[in-house]
């Protein structure tokens, strides 16, 4: 059996290798590897779409090895137990959200990658540290292994640190200093969730009963999942009398704490309104290719392991909590929107415009049940693209005009035609125009929200009117009106930047009219999902 | 238990204290040799021979290992081997720790071999045949179970430490770091001495097991005592180990030492003293109940555990705060390691701190999972300061600054250092990392998650402090710490097209000060950079290994 999960993980690695034998100075060849090597893990995506979706019929494809074991020292429970380890297991699988994900991932980085044409310097690492951040990014979304999960998510922070500290912006080592101490923070407290969790949940037990025991501390999602929802299990009997402790009962404070833990974590990613103040930074900071992948990918992790690891470990938590965040859900949805509405930069708007939607997506896990979940996952991919549109037609805009703010700018659509639409278009798809992406994952999201929380649902739809009012102001405002004579001799696109823009249309057109390409894979693995939700409630 | 005051010495105990023994008779040779030796003759050799010796006792010890785990496999297990009338123990935690001690050592004088200068030191011979009694001392230290035999162990290590640093004599902040380093050593040492003549009034006894037994029978009448005796080792121990709040010597002494000097106090003096303390503090203040094996506490002695498991932590806690924070300002490279050492003992004080006696764990790995996390910081902090002696070399202020712009200068060594800051910041996928997580699985199997949280807390604000490594290296220039000015990454010409401008690739200034790359600090980067990451992917082997060897109840609690 091929590893075709392995090959596309790792496939950008084939990049790297080639680039780091080419010398520095032959630019042009340097560029050519680059972005072929981000297509190459495209080509294996869509194959494998294609492969699970039409060929396996909804199987889908995993891949397992085990990676480390460390016995663990057992002297205090000898009698009891014969071999206590504490294992990860190298445990890829594409099954469910995860497969719209690493589409999403691939199509967005091979176009980031293309765009990245605007790089002058220091090309060769800055491909390398490209293709190794896809890497972390690809590896995400596919582990299943909560210990394997965090290696991923945690070594995209590196890449990232360099790609804004070395080709950013003015004040690029300070945004990279703020994203790293930021996320770095957010890693940290998942690390702490994921330990509870595998503390307790993680223990399973091997060997026949009355036999001495082999007991197997792991991060298996999977596993865990199932320990989580066993009434019988370690997890969840309750200690008895002193002569009987169970130290791996999940008390409810603790469960609590994980859940809270889980919820900061991910919610620095997404990110939540308190904690939003470091992307502002990055997307104002980095360059814009890099911004691509940071609002399209990086930001998705967050809503990602919010579902993948957050829902399905403790559901009764997220049951229990909805109302929570459904209003943090609301304040990211307003909160974006009124800033992005007075922003007088254009990266600064798309920013808070991006804290507004993500907003949509806890409002669809708020929702706990099949449509909210589906709007929410759609909504990841949608803004996936949406936005990472927008900061290609950014990157070109401001390689034209070097500045990106909206009162500098003015009547483009007079020289830059073709730029212009697009922007439109990107503007109509982020605010949910129907027939493009945005629209079919807000309205869904809102739907799965009205049957439990009627109120918030209409206070969420409140926002989609909103963001009407910003994102209009801020496109309009650069395409119509007076010329600035500084940019009067404007040209407009160049084929060679036109094709990634016009590719990533096609994904949010190609979602719009047929929502069923994301939720098709997503159904699967959301029913999993809300069978165990049920079974909690 | 052992009544026989004298027991002589046989040939086959020789072969026994063969480590020991080895770098004795080394240290003999090369000081008469180098006493002997015309003044003319040329001392290069000394640095090769010490590393032989090292090299030696070290095989002697890994021979041993290998020896005792086949008889392990086998079924019948070595127990613990007792020699000099019970006062020097043979037994696996002693041996585990030898390695890491005497690793560690061999890179420091492949450190010297490629650093130290006629020029800086004029006493080369005597600086090589001073670090092996300083590690004779470790050794000596951990395989001790005797009062007096541990305090020799460790002032051998001591006065030894304190001739390295001072040993740039016309160095004006060496003279003070080595001041500085003996009154406070020698204060920290009478602490020491102080709670260890009241364990001897309490007990009658200097040897570890027959204390350990004396204070499960009668340690309720003297627990004021035990207390007190027990919080003057905590402070002496905590001055040796530079836990905050006994740190304060440490970023003056480090700054005054020579580079692999500094090194030697991380890793070596560090590990050794932080060994020694884990097992009294599970030989004595944890086990004293019992000296029969392991078991679950009565209510009656469990406060005292609970006590010393409380402070210990609160200390590892502390350490780890202080360490991070004050390292957040430091700029200058030397005393930001040691900062980082500081913290480094505060992780490495929690698996010591574990309390495997509370019922509400089944967690026992405190072992494995401290020697995991020191044989890690070994290779990454020396790797670190090898780096360190390479960049810094001929420039004055061994300031951060000295890394601007390393990877024009010197890419490979620039790359290298980026593991190491990643592993001392505890990024995936480094050996530093692992450390961590097993260290965090304990703390929060043990429900302690206070502690977690604090580590992971403490671990983010360390990204701040190590990244500005990486920083330097890569994103400023060498002869200017100001950004760089050519960094404009949006060009406004459109026409100049993809490929046709001239290469711009290589930003880096043309002038720049070479870095010179020895052969031997070369070699102790990439050895430790290959360990950093291999120790990381493939730990299994060697976990099995040094869980197969270790017991608790064997090789720390076994009363003679």
């Amino acid at each position: 059996m091929v590893p075709w999960l392995t090959l596309l993980a790792f496939s950008p690695l084939v990049g790297v290798l080639l680039l780091s034998l080419v010398p520095h100075e032959r630019v042009k060849l340097l560029r050519c590897i680059g972005i072929a090597a981000a297509l190459l893990p495209l080509l294996l995506a869509l194959f494998i779409y294609t492969y699970v979706n039409v060929g396996g019929q909804g199987s889908s494809l995993t891949e397992r090895y085990n990676w480390i074991a460390i016995p663990l020292n057992i002297e205090a429970i000898q009698p009891y137990v014969q071999s206590w380890s504490f294992e990860i297991d190298y445990h890829l699988s594409i099954g469910g959200l995860s497969l719209p994900l690493v589409v999403m991932t691939a199509i967005v980085t091979a176009m980031a990658a293309w765009a990245s044409l605007t790089i002058k310097q220091r090309v060769k690492s800055y491909y390398i540290w490209f293709l190794l951040l896809e890497v972390g990014m690809l590896g995400v979304f596919m582990a299943r292994d909560l210990f394997l999960f965090f290696l991923f998510f945690e070594w995209t922070l590196v890449p990232m640190f360099f790609l804004i500290g070395i080709w950013g912006f003015a004040k690029r080592e300070k945004a990279a200093n703020r994203f790293l101490v930021y996320n770095g923070l957010g890693s940290a407290l998942l690390l702490v969730a994921f330990l509870i969790l595998t503390a307790t949940a993680g223990l399973s037990v091997r060997g026949e009963a009355g036999a001495p025991l082999h007991l197997v501390y792991s991060g298996d999602l999977e596993q865990m999942i199932r320990q989580l929802s066993d009434a019988q299990s370690f997890v969840n009997t309750l200690p008895g009398p002193a002569s009987s402790f169970n130290p791996f009962y999940l008390s409810e404070a603790w469960r609590t704490t994980a859940f809270v833990l889980l919820l900061l974590a991910f919610g620095i990613k997404l990110p939540i309104f308190p904690f939003h103040t470091w992307m502002l930074r990055v997307h104002v900071e980095a360059p814009t290719p890099v911004v691509m992948l940071h609002s399209g990918v990086l930001l998705k992790m967050g809503a990602y392991g919010l579902i993948q690891f957050g829902v399905a470990l403790l559901p009764q938590s997220f049951v229990s909590w909805s109302t929570v965040l459904a209003i943090i859900g609301l304040i990211n949805i307003v909160y974006g929107a009124l800033l992005a509405y007075v922003q007088k930069e254009l990266r600064l708007l798309l920013a808070y415009s991006s804290i507004s939607h993500m907003g949509f997506v806890l409002l669809g896990i708020a929702a706990m049940n099949d449509i909210g979940m589906q709007g929410a996952v759609l909504q990841i991919v949608s803004h996936g693209f949406i936005s990472a549109l927008f900061f290609l037609l950014v990157g070109c805009l401001l390689e034209r005009t070097g500045t990106s703010r909206i009162d500098e700018l003015g009547g483009l659509a007079k020289r830059l035609p073709f730029l212009s639409a697009m922007l439109l278009l990107a503007g109509l798809a982020s605010l949910g125009l129907p027939g493009l992406s945005g629209f079919m994952a807000e309205l869904l999201s809102l739907l799965g929200l009205y049957g439990q929380l009627p109120w918030a649902a209409i206070v969420g739809g409140l926002g989609i009117i909103l963001s009407a009012v910003y994102v209009l102001r801020g496109v309009l405002a650069i395409t119509y009106g007076p010329l600035d004579m500084r940019f009067a001799q404007l040209k407009d696109t160049r084929a060679v930047e036109a094709v990634p823009a016009v590719i990533l249309t096609l994904a949010i057109i190609v979602i719009g009219v047929l929502p069923a390409v994301v939720t098709m894979p997503v159904q699967q693995g959301i029913e999993h999902i809300i069978h165990i939700i049920q079974a909690g409630r | 238990m052992n009544t026989q005051l004298y027991q002589p010495l046989q040939g086959s105990d020789l072969l026994l204290m063969a480590p020991e023994l080895t770098l004795v008779i080394a240290v003999i040779v090369m000081s008469i040799v180098d006493l002997l030796l015309p003044r003319s003759i040329n001392r290069s050799w000394i640095g090769g021979m010490s590393l032989i010796a090292v090299l030696v006792s070290l095989g002697t010890v890994i021979w041993t290992l290998v020896d005792r785990y086949q008889d392990a496999i086998a079924g019948h297990k070595v127990g613990v081997i007792e020699l000099l009338g019970g006062s020097y123990r043979i037994d696996d935690f002693g041996l585990l720790i030898k390695v890491v001690l005497l690793i560690g050592t061999a890179l420091v004088i492949l450190i010297s071999i490629g650093h130290i200068r006629e020029s800086d030191i004029q006493h080369r011979g005597e600086y090589y045949y001073l670090l092996l009694p300083a590690v004779l001392g470790g050794l000596v230290l951990v395989s001790s179970a005797d009062l007096i035999t541990l305090f020799v162990g460790l002032e051998l290590l001591s006065i030894s430490s304190y001739l390295l640093v001072a040993i740039r004599k016309r160095d004006r902040r060496s003279t003070e770091g080595a001041y500085k380093y003996i009154v406070l050593g020698s204060t920290a040492s009478a602490f020491i001495l102080y709670g260890m003549s009241f364990l001897y009034g309490m007990t009658g006894a200097t040897h570890l097991g027959q204390i350990a037994e004396a204070l499960a029978q009668n340690a309720d009448q003297f627990l004021p005592l035990l207390y007190l005796s027990m919080l003057l080792l905590l402070v002496g121990f905590g001055f040796k180990i530079a836990a905050a709040p006994f740190h304060a010597w440490s970023p003056d002494v480090y700054e005054g030492a020579p580079t692999p000097i500094a090194a030697f106090l991380s890793v070596v003096s560090k590990g050794a003293v932080l060994a020694l303390l884990f097992r009294l503090v599970f030989h004595i203040l944890f086990g004293f109940q019992y000296a029969d094996g392991l078991g679950y506490l009565s209510s009656a002695g469990a406060f005292i555990n609970e006590d010393v498991s409380l402070i210990l932590l609160s200390i590892a806690a502390l350490s780890m705060i202080v360490g991070t924070t004050m390292a957040l300002r430091q700029v200058k490279v030397k005393r930001l390691l040691a900062l980082s050492g500081v913290a480094n003992a505060g992780y490495l004080l929690v698996p010591l701190g574990l309390n495997i006696f509370q019922p509400t764990a089944w967690y026992s790995s405190n072992f494995s999972t401290f020697w995991y996390y020191l044989i890690a910081y070994a290779f990454t902090t020396i790797g670190a300061f090898a780096v360190l002696a390479m960049v810094c070399r001929g420039t004055e202020h061994e300031e951060l600054k000295s890394f601007a712009g390393l990877y024009y200068r010197a890419p490979w060594l620039a790359v290298a250092m980026t593991i190491f800051v990643l592993s001392l910041a505890g990024i995936p996928i480094t050996a530093g990392f692992f450390g961590k997580l097993y260290i965090l699985l304990g703390a929060v199997a043990t429900h302690a998650l206070w502690l977690a949280i604090i580590m992971m807390v403490t671990s983010v604000i360390s990204f701040y402090v190590y990244f500005g490594f990486i920083r330097h290296m890569f994103m400023r220039d060498c002869e200017s710490v100001s950004h760089l000015q050519t960094a404009q990454p949006q060009s406004f010409e459109l026409e100049s097209e993809v490929g046709l401008e001239s290469p711009k690739g290589h930003v880096g200034p043309v002038s720049f000060k070479r870095i010179h790359v020895s052969v031997a600090s070369g070699a102790v980067v990439a050895c430790s950079a290959a360990a950093v990451i291999i120790l990381a992917i493939f730990p299994n082997e060697l976990m099995t290994w040094v869980n197969t060897l270790l017991s608790l109840a064997n090789d720390i609690y076994a009363a003679s």
